[in-house]
């Protein structure tokens, strides 16, 4: 859809080749910077807006220097209003923009919750195609930084339920990049999880230039062959150390990064599943209704036969994170995957 | 916390063409001004108080610095407008605080070891004892807002006499639930005075983009009733406002909407939060707003009184350290049970909660509390 004010004719290039020029050694959040950057520099549609992403350069740094590589009206510091936010945003993608909304820590979405859910994800449904909205709404979710009250939060499933947006979790630099890319030029808005706690704790090579990762595809992290760890954002690192563990004992963990969880890649979560027959499913986000038990369904409907043991679900508890202190003991420690997989293994 | 007083017929100002203020930037008495008659002990204890919030904020920030404490909130600047509003509520009044309004909270009976507990990570600093009408801090923006104003309408529903002061900053002004909340309190005429501690940024954002009224406290016209703008570093001013507005909320006169929006007009001398480098937007504090120290102010003022000397202000600062450093032992040796997280998610724990408070206890037994910390 184009509106008048806009040519939204071809604006962007072709991606260089698939095979990277170079890469550059990236924390997560410097990836993410690095995304941005590139999708702002190759396609003028794009804008960054959200609380202190400009002069500040964000609360964690993720938009620093933007703004003044872009200037005030491609990297925009809004007024305190994430309904205002994310409203304004849909418009601007409704009008022929491609905005990137920041909310500053996923416990202050809700109020923006109206707009991405009953406006957002259904605007191509609600008008039959005539109306779309090109959205990326990023931010940082989950525990683990000793953050106060409401910024600790993981609620990606009560985003993942909702028809319409789909839901992006990376776990390395090289992802943070390629799926923001994605999620930038999807012509579907994305919400896009940036595991805080990953910010600054991982390091890796990122491609330098345009790089875009699909969504909708899990990774398969770690090939295994007897149990599959299904799991994504944060709560990969947890899972790998649990893994190497595991693997000194004699238990061959497949680690399989969701990446997306909505829509899961229930394709390759099948087929890992189908080789091993046993599953754990990790993610810090409280159980009951977790994207723990959609993958556990998916394996119900599709796998039923090739199950050797129960699933099992190593999450955050059904209640609010608690403050710090006890952090550690509501999230889905390294020792609480060994164990549940020692479980499932003996089974 | 109530007190008779014989107070002169002050009218609140039109925000558009006035600022409330008492004390001169000095600390003298404005020459245009009669003095409100407010009692010296009073006086004194919004000293004390403001003296403790400077220490209780000096001390808070070093602990974070130290590891001690988590992300805080700094108040410098915050004293006058904290404190002497939460001094002019009766003791059944209600406070909806934010996370940055520690002072307040210590003013209407909340400890500070509590408070110190929360921010070293103990749920149990969520704990509010029965007698302390203060609702837990709040994080996210404006959200207490339309709360507050529904806690005022319950207050006239069931027949009390009660006021509800909600505190927020100038970034909250642009959340729907300032607007939505500001609209009931109209409409449904409620004793609820708003109290925004304008200081200036949200964040990185200053005023001027947050908003492109000419004043805050001018938000009120387009809801029906009043607002006012105070001179936030004047505690007589602030106290005298608030004082009247709580007054009006109680027994208004004919014609007059129980509401107020107050605006507190003061600066953020430090950062957002601890965790927030302001050198990244701003080239530190303006002389005027360093000028403006309402502590030093108020002292000159309480001097000049011959309600303070320098003895006094040893006493004082003396009993106030000893009253944090009381308090930062109780809050370290707090000690929290992690199965805490399982209680008072629901007034009865599900069969679910239960099952999972289990399984942590097993696990725990099994391998120790150190390994939940292993594998990062």
């Amino acid at each position: 859809m184009s509106a008048p004010e806009f040519d939204t004719s071809q604006r962007t290039e072709p991606d260089p080749g698939s095979e990277p020029e170079s890469t550059a050694d990236l924390t997560l959040v410097e990836a993410v910077r690095d995304g941005l950057r590139t999708e702002l520099a190759r396609d003028d549609r794009v804008l960054v807006l959200g609380e202190d992403v400009g002069r500040a350069g964000g609360v964690f740094r993720a938009t620093e220097g933007l703004q003044e590589a872009f200037g005030r009206d491609r990297v925009v510091d809004t007024p305190l209003a994430e309904s205002g936010i994310v409203g304004a945003a849909i418009g601007l993608a409704t009008h022929g923009l491609r905005p990137v909304a920041e909310i500053q820590f996923m416990g202050f979405v809700y109020p923006a919750f109206d707009q991405l859910v009953s406006h957002a994800a259904r605007l191509r449904s609600r008008s039959r195609g005539r109306f779309t909205c090109s959205l990326a709404v990023r931010m940082p979710y989950g525990a683990g930084i000793a953050a106060p009250e409401h910024h600790s939060e993981s609620a990606e499933a009560l985003f993942a339920h909702q028809p319409g947006l789909k839901v992006v979790v990376p776990s390395t630099p090289a992802d943070a990049k390629g799926l923001l890319a994605s999620a930038i030029r999807d012509p579907d808005p994305v919400v896009v999880l940036e595991p805080k706690r990953l910010y600054r704790a991982t390091r890796g090579a990122v491609p330098t230039g345009a790089h875009t990762v699909p969504i909708g595809e899990a990774e398969l992290r770690r090939k295994g062959s007897d149990v599959s760890v299904f799991t994504y954002g944060a709560m990969t690192r947890p899972a790998a150390v649990a893994a190497e563990e595991l693997a000194a004992e004699g238990i061959d963990c497949e680690v399989v990064d969701l990446r997306t969880v909505s829509p899961l890649d229930r394709e390759r979560i099948v087929d890992s599943f189908e080789k091993t027959g046993r599953a754990v499913v990790v993610h810090e986000g409280p159980r009951s209704g977790g994207i723990g038990a959609e993958v556990t369904a998916t394996l119900q409907e599709a796998a039923l036969f090739s199950q050797e043991a129960p699933v099992a679900r190593v999450t955050g508890y059904d209640v609010p994170v608690p403050l710090h202190r006890n952090e550690d003991f509501y999230l889905p420690a390294a020792v609480r995957i060994v164990d549940a997989v020692r479980e499932t293994v003996r089974c | 916390m109530s007190t008779t007083r014989d107070h002169p017929e002050y009218r609140l100002p039109d925000p558009n063409f006035h600022r409330v203020q008492l004390l001169d930037v000095d600390g003298g008495v404005r020459p245009d001004v009669d003095l409100p008659a407010i009692p010296d002990e009073r006086l004194l204890a919004i000293y004390e108080d403001m003296r403790l919030a400077r220490r209780f904020d000096e001390r808070a920030v070093s602990l974070q610095r130290q590891g001690r404490i988590s992300t805080y909130a700094p108040i410098r600047g915050h004293e006058a407008a904290q404190v002497a509003s939460a001094h002019a509520l009766a003791d059944d009044d209600w406070c909806y605080p934010t996370y940055r309004d520690h002072a307040a909270k210590y003013v209407r009976g909340m400890d500070l070891a509590t408070m110190l507990k929360a921010m070293a990570g103990h749920g149990d600093g969520y704990r509010i004892d029965e007698d302390v009408r203060v609702m837990p801090e709040f994080i996210p923006i404006a959200t207490q807002i339309p709360q507050a104003v529904g806690a005022a309408w319950a207050a006239r529903l069931r027949g009390r006499d009660e006021v509800t002061l909600c505190y927020f900053g100038d970034g909250a002004t642009s959340e729907g639930d300032f607007h939505e909340g500001l609209n009931f309190a109209g409409v449904f005429d409620t004793p609820t005075v708003f109290f925004c501690i304008n200081n200036q940024w949200a964040i990185s954002v200053p005023r001027e983009r947050q908003t492109a009224a000419a004043t805050l406290a001018g938000k009120a016209h387009a809801y029906g009733f009043q607002g006012v703008q105070v001179d936030g570093t004047d505690p007589l001013a602030v106290y005298e406002v608030t004082r009247l507005a709580a007054e009006k909320a109680r027994d208004p006169a004919a014609g007059e909407r129980r509401p107020t929006l107050v605006e507190a007009v003061t600066y953020r001398q430090g950062a957002h939060s601890t965790a927030d480098d302001p050198s990244t937007y701003r080239d530190g504090v303006p002389e005027k707003w360093r000028d403006r120290d309402p502590l030093d102010r108020y002292e000159t003022f309480l001097r000049d009184a011959g309600l303070l000397d320098d003895e006094r202000v040893a006493a004082i600062d003396a009993r106030v350290t000893e009253e944090i450093d009381d308090a930062v032992d109780r809050a370290e040796a707090a000690r929290d049970d992690p199965e805490a997280m399982f209680e008072h998610v629901y007034a009865e724990p599900t069969a679910e909660l239960e099952r999972q408070r289990a399984e942590l206890r097993r696990l725990r037994e099994r391998y120790g509390d150190a390994a939940f910390t292993e594998g990062w």
